[in-house]
């Protein structure tokens, strides 16, 4: 490096060292992939060594106490930028960060560093983080899901097909009695799980207290009713921690399978809960409240499976990650992304999919996805198509709408689903023919039968804000 | 009433055709398949009776369906499952599990309420056969 990387003022990040295009990325360092838009004039090599310098050891102007350091060591490495097809002053600018620059099992530390100042930086109009490569050395250090995947199943006694809920509507004002009786009316429909909608925490109409008595009643009767074990996600958000541990431990004592947070607590917040979970034998379910202020535009923000991985280190057994067919924002790659990203052990990447890098989890656990936002019985070929099993369909007004009931909507969800796992296992073509086999199956059940012609033709057809660069170029077969 | 636990419990019980179909496709999985039998169908009793040990080797739909119908001759009146098994790593853990026969008369549970403070209550679920001995619950011997 030249003796005017000393000198007193301000020179490019560039040329302090932040742009290493030679620069091999270590197996041991975090790997972020930033979306940079740069400001008119700034080439897009200084945007990326900005970005990589912000995020890690650069301030504006040269400081000589750098050089008490082996700072070669803590700078973040922007060692390639990539132009993105189809966009003007678009790039994907790759960073690497050394391991040390990072607390041990803190997502709080590593979102300080990644994501902390770097954002309102002025040489950028836009900047947004895409993707990292969380590498082993550094997962090993989370606690990962309280339960996983495998645990929950086998704690619930439920295999071989995607479990079932439903939020409780209306989201608010039901008196504490009143949202009791929804929680079993749907529990013992066929439901497995109900939940408390996000902002549902303890308001003037229904205190948290009455709440959790009144849904544990409709949780215990509705299993006796079934013979299956049910749940109901108890959010426990509130304004302190030890607000939030009393609530929990009262679900606990109770004998709640299952509590509930939002993403609005707080990183902190969720990784205490995950240990107070693991500790507690209690599943705990994230809502992710808010992620669209930050993971929805395409130019700026925080992809949602960047918000995904950090969850799964995080260590929350359920997270809600899209519908594709439903209400809300979910292009069917960017979907599969987000679902391999919590579920699988290897992750390889895939630019349709908006997976930057290989991920590696070292077996730690799966966080299972909830797909939950305008969903019904009649798209169950397709959810399963687009979700997979290891899934949680969450159908809200999709239960509680049904014309003859709540109970007869459960369980025109449940019938619907277990048909098209009957049908799929049997080498069905499900996809194409799961208008029929919903049709068949409606044969023995008047609440499907109502239930396709209450909600049979609805869809949500807009195009999506968030999409991946590289499209699927479709193959003839 | 009908328990519900398993995969296929809202759908009219499976033929012998139609569990083959199910088998064919655990097998096809590389999923060994095993079948268990009880009378005390508590959400929380993991353990059901063994018949035999899960049929690892077995590679033909039939011979699952043949273990099934020994299992029901021996004991007519119990809830048996099948379930299959997925033995790959990272899972390791069941795969499909779902009830290929229930006694004919299904008493279901009783839920006892203990009144504890601050309006609190315990709940337990208890299962109307239990009040009788193993192998007498559903009335149909053994």
């Amino acid at each position: 490096m030249s003796a005017g990387r000393w000198s007193a003022g301000v020179i490019p990040y560039a040329e302090m060292g932040y742009w290493r295009p030679d620069y091999e990325p270590k197996d041991s360092d975090i790997l972020a992939a930033f979306r940079i838009t740069p400001q008119k004039g700034v080439p897009p090599e200084e945007a990326g060594a900005a970005v990589a310098g912000e995020s890690s050891t650069a301030t504006w102007t040269v400081v000589w106490t750098d050089r008490l350091t082996s700072y070669e060591n803590y700078q973040g490495k922007c060692y390639k930028v990539e132009p993105v097809p189809g966009q003007d002053n678009q790039f994907i600018a790759y960073i690497a960060y050394d391991l040390d620059l990072f607390e041990e099992g803190s997502i709080a530390n590593l979102t300080s560093s990644i994501i902390g100042n770097v954002f309102g930086f002025k040489a950028l109009k836009a900047l947004r983080l895409e993707d990292m490569r969380i590498p082993t050395h550094y997962v090993k250090t989370f606690q990962g899901p309280a339960h996983g995947i495998v645990m929950e199943r086998e704690y619930l006694g439920k295999f071989g097909r995607p479990l079932l809920g439903a939020t409780v509507k209306p989201k608010l004002g039901l008196s504490a009695r009143n949202y009791g009786r929804v929680v079993y009316e749907a529990l013992r429909g066929g439901l497995d799980f109900t939940k408390d909608d996000e902002n549902i925490n303890s308001q003037p109409f229904m205190r948290w207290r009455d709440r959790f008595l009144y849904c544990m009643e409709g949780v215990q009767r509705a299993q006796a009713a079934t013979g299956e074990v049910k749940g109901h996600y108890l959010n426990v958000t509130a304004a302190t921690m030890e607000d939030m541990y009393e609530r929990a431990e009262f679900a606990r004592d109770l004998g709640s399978v299952i509590v509930m947070i939002d993403l609005t607590i707080g990183y902190t917040a969720i990784q205490s809960m995950a240990k107070w979970a693991r500790r507690n034998g209690v599943i705990l379910h994230l809502h992710r409240a808010g992620h669209s202020t930050y993971t929805r535009q395409k130019s700026h923000g925080v992809n949602f499976r960047v918000i995904a991985k950090w969850m799964r280190l995080a260590g929350v057994d359920h997270i809600h990650a899209g519908t594709v067919v439903g209400k809300l924002e979910g292009d069917p790659n960017s979907v599969r992304g987000y679902y391999d990203t919590l579920r699988l052990d290897k992750v390889e990447a895939d630019p349709v999919k908006g997976l930057y890098f290989d991920q590696e989890w070292a077996s730690m656990p799966g966080t299972m996805p909830v797909a939950s936002g305008g969903i019904h019985a009649g798209q169950m070929h397709q959810l399963l198509h687009y979700l997979g099993e290891d899934s949680i369909l969450q159908f809200g007004g999709g239960t509680i709408g049904h014309p003859m009931g709540i109970s007869a909507g459960a369980a025109a969800n449940r019938v619907a689903l277990e048909a098209m796992i009957k049908a799929r296992n049997e080498g069905r073509d499900y996809l194409a023919e799961g208008p029929d086999i919903l049709r068949a199956a409606a044969k023995h059940s008047r609440e499907l039968d109502i239930a396709l012609s209450t909600w049979g033709d609805i869809t949500f057809t807009y195009e999506s804000t968030d999409t991946p660069d590289v499209v699927e170029t479709p193959v003839s077969v | 009433m009908r328990i519900t636990q398993g995969t296929f419990s809202y759908l009219p019980d499976l033929t012998d055709a139609d569990i083959t179909k199910q088998v064919a496709y655990a097998l096809d999985q590389g999923w060994p398949c095993s079948v268990e039998f009880t009378d005390d169908p508590h959400p929380r009793n993991s353990y059901w009776e063994m018949w035999g040990l899960p049929m690892f080797d077995l590679t033909d739909p039939a011979g699952v369906l043949y273990e099934v119908n020994e299992c029901r001759k021996a004991y007519p009146g119990h809830y048996i499952r099948l379930n299959a098994y997925d033995a790959r790593y990272g899972r390791q853990t069941t795969a499909l599990q779902f009830i290929v026969q229930r006694p004919a008369e299904e008493p279901g549970f009783r839920l006892d309420r203990t009144e504890t403070s601050d309006r609190r209550v315990r709940y337990t679920m208890h299962p109307y056969a239990l009040d009788r001995p193993e192998g007498d619950r559903y009335g149909a011997g053994r």
